[in-house]
């Protein structure tokens, strides 16, 4: 075999190479997308759980934001006052105030002891699909159906369903608000979280049926209201007793062992 | 009367065990008046009906006791006379919680003269006579409860030529419009007529199923011009529902989220139809109608005219009550009916028939994963495709059912019948509906909050700008006050002496300064 071949197809082939590589990498460089470098260093700094909780489809898409649109930093609620720190020192941004934390509270206490049972239900295992048959199982038509389409969606996990009710755990919850969303019955608020004395129930029937159909309804006695006498935080909306999440929470902690039905809670 | 086959067939459907032999033999009986009823406000589709009774109030029978709100709403009037006992937030057979109004019967039944009689509506005018039917709370009694005042007044853009009457009653069980034909074949032919009348049409069809051979019979016999035929359809189900009725009647379809009305038809009911003779004629509202109550576990099945409010268990009662107790107690038939939680709700304007199931009938089954067989696909009359839709429910994937057309589904559960894998399909397609209005809700919520929102920043903004100009104001008196001196000082004593002078100033500020001097002297 002549040497002499084996070295000019190198040579072509090399030289090939090259100007392949150069006009590539001219390519690049005119043509090329450029990702912002930042991006990447915000998400890092993202907690990653894709909550959607800040508004944005998720964490990638919320770095994006920061970055070239000036959004806030302080939306993440989940991750806490320390990713606003980190988050204001990548972007070299003063974060302003953490949005206050807030928590789910799903406003239903009558498990499957405390609440009557009107029918049988055997369809779809789904708080929706229950809720459009004949109003679900639940002899109230205010209450959880406890089906657990809330605690699906729940990307934290902090959604659990006891005997037939869900509870939310507030250690785990972040307020993101998926849950709120999808209740069919639109139990579930999203609350702040000094609010840790919650009214656990949403029926707004009169106390005798409310009191015929489950043991842990308001009946709308009234005392909680006239123990607090704080019209601006608690007052009556017929024969439900009803907090206004948007003012100081309630400070008489007593209302908790006065209520007659024990439907008032703390929480956390 | 001449009688016509059907001349085309929809595609898909199914034909269940018709099981109409329980009560189809049963004619026509009064049901004994209850002492309580429970009238709903909400028994038609639209918005509720506001009440205009007090609580305390004598009522006679045919008294308005809750009036229309809006254009698509029906009035509730008292079906027996007594007293108002007050009112109840009750659920209804849908499970839906609505405000009900007790009547306590005083047992005289006594009617209200508040609607007076047309015997001479042949020459009464149109309008009046859709006054009447509105003002008598009719509505489409096959079971959607679309107020017919509305229904038989389209707008004048939709000229309607053809008039169906629903006499198909598919939906196995059901008796109520059969006996109705047979028993009251004089009421719904003058219901018919009416109907015509109003809405100015020529043809006429009434179609009726081939399983009810006697109505058949009895329609043939009656004497009227030839453009009034009975289309015997085939024994199919669901040909009963409107969409598939024009169809296979004049090969119409109705546009996807359109009304029959935009294709040039009415279809009306064989119930509706007494309910409109009775209003013109009689002057009657309408407070009552024919209920089926059947099942295998009902001792004396039949058919029964009800007060509207009367409460399930007084049917039950009547119907001589139940062989062995029913596991599952459904309002309407078997295929399109709704499983009610409690027997104690009442019978509406829109209660065909009530059935009772015993516990060996109502099989429980568990829902198996889809196998993609395509048999829901080949009988869905919609010619939808319940296999897809019902997987992206099940994914949650809401929009992808939209975008299959979820919405255009009447819900006539032929998919749900013929599933080998006992799949509940039609709950998948109620729950995509149910989830999408919850959503639309949130929707218009958030919007709301947004423009809310909106308007107090602009309110902010507003008052900013108010309070600058009121400074800007403020200072600019200063300045005018700064002016007047200056030119009151350059007027000195002379302006002084003069009375009314500074008014004359005051008034003439910056407007003819020049002018000034020179009246004045001249006055002076």
């Amino acid at each position: 075999m002549d040497l002499n071949l084996i070295f000019t197809t190198t040579a072509v082939i090399s030289v090939i190479g090259l100007v392949c590589g150069i006009l590539l990498a001219f390519i690049a460089k005119k043509f090329g997308e450029k990702e912002d470098p930042r991006v990447a260093l915000v998400e890092d700094v993202l907690p990653g759980a894709n909550c959607g909780g800040c508004g944005y489809a998720g964490c990638a898409a919320y770095a994006r934001a920061i970055v070239l649109d000036d959004a806030p930093l302080n939306l993440c609620i989940p991750s806490g006052p320390k990713t606003l720190e980190a988050l204001s020192r990548v972007t070299g941004r003063a974060g302003g105030e953490m949005v206050e934390p807030l928590m789910a509270v799903i406003l239903c206490s009558g498990d499957r002891n405390a609440a009557q049972r009107q029918s049988d239900y055997n369809g779809i295992s789904d708080c929706s699909a229950a809720n459009v048959v004949a109003g679900g199982w639940k002899a109230c038509a205010y209450g959880c159906l406890g089906f657990g389409t809330c605690a699906r969606m729940c990307a934290f996990g902090a959604i659990s369903i006891r005997d037939g009710l869900a509870v939310v755990d507030p250690e785990l919850c972040t307020g993101c608000g998926a849950c709120a969303k999808v209740c069919p019955r639109m139990l579930i608020k999203i609350v702040p979280r000094k609010h840790k004395i919650n009214i656990m129930c949403s029926s707004l029937e009169r106390g005798a049926v409310v009191r015929k159909i489950c043991e842990k309804g308001c009946i709308g006695c009234t005392m909680c209201v006239r123990l607090e006498n704080n019209p601006e935080t608690l007052s009556m909306n017929g024969a439900l007793a009803r907090i206004d999440y948007s003012k100081e929470p309630i400070k008489n902690e007593g209302v908790i062992e006065k209520c007659p039905v024990k439907c008032i809670v703390k929480i956390g | 009367m001449k009688i016509i086959k059907a001349p085309f067939k929809f595609s898909g459907g199914v034909h269940p065990p018709d099981k109409k032999i329980f009560s189809n033999a049963a004619p026509l009986q009064d049901l004994p008046l209850p002492a309580i009823l429970k009238v709903p406000f909400v028994q038609h589709l639209g918005a509720p009906a506001k009440a205009v009774v007090k609580k305390g109030d004598k009522v006679k029978r045919g008294d308005l006791i809750a009036a229309a709100s809006g254009f698509i709403s029906a009035s509730v009037h008292a079906p027996t006379s007594g007293t108002v006992k007050g009112f109840e937030s009750l659920p209804t057979a849908v499970g839906r919680s609505v405000e009900h109004c007790v009547i306590e019967s005083d047992g005289l039944d006594e009617r209200s003269e508040l609607l007076q009689p047309f015997p001479d509506w042949e020459t009464r005018d149109v309008s009046e006579l859709i006054e009447r039917v509105a003002d008598a709370g009719v509505v489409g009694m096959g079971g959607a409860g679309f107020p017919t005042s509305v229904k038989i007044n389209p707008p004048p853009n939709k000229k309607v030529h053809t008039l169906i009457i629903n006499g198909a009653e598919c939906e196995p069980y059901l008796t109520a419009d059969h006996r109705m034909m047979l028993d009251r074949t004089e009421d719904v032919w003058l219901g018919i007529q009416i109907v015509r009348k109003i809405l100015d049409v020529k043809t006429v069809y009434i179609c009726i199923e081939e399983n009810k051979q006697d109505a058949i019979e009895k329609f043939s016999k009656i004497e009227c011009d030839d453009d009034v035929m009975i289309v015997s359809l085939k024994t199919y189900y669901p040909h009963g529902s409107e969409k598939q009725q024009i169809y296979v009647t004049l090969g119409y379809e109705v546009p996807s989220g359109g009304l029959p009305a935009d294709i040039g038809c009415v279809v009306g009911n064989i119930g509706t139809s007494v309910a409109v003779k009775e209003a013109v004629v009689d002057g009657w509202p309408l407070d009552s109608r024919c209920v089926t109550v059947t099942g295998e576990v009902v001792v004396n099945p039949g058919n029964f005219i009800v007060r509207c409010g009367t409460s399930y268990d007084e049917l039950f009662e009547a119907a001589g009550g139940f062989r062995e107790n029913p596991a599952k107690v459904i309002s309407g038939g078997p295929m399109m009916g709704f499983a009610v939680a409690n027997t104690d709700v009442t019978v509406t304007k829109t209660t065909s028939g009530i059935l009772a199931q015993s516990l060996a009938q109502t099989m429980r089954f568990t829902s198996l994963p889809c196998i993609s067989c395509g048999r829901c696909n080949d009988v869905c009359p919609m010619k939808l495709l319940p296999s897809d839709m019902s997987c992206a429910i099940e994914a949650d994937d809401i929009d992808a059912a939209i975008r299959l057309n979820v919405s255009d589904c009447f819900e006539c559960g032929c998919c749900s019948y013929v599933c080998p894998s006992h799949r509940p399909l039609v709950q998948h397609f109620r729950r995509a509906k149910g989830v999408a209005a919850l959503n639309k809700m949130l929707k218009a919520k958030e919007m709301e909050e947004k423009a809310a929102q909106a308007r107090a920043e602009a309110q902010k903004k507003c008052e900013i700008a108010h309070a600058e100009s009121e400074a800007k104001i403020e200072s600019d008196q200063i300045q005018v006050a700064v002016v007047k001196d200056e030119i009151s000082r350059a007027w000195g004593e002379s302006v002084d002496a003069h009375p009314g002078a500074e008014q004359s100033v005051e008034a003439s500020n910056g407007k003819d300064d020049n002018a000034k001097p020179g009246e004045q002297e001249i006055t002076e």
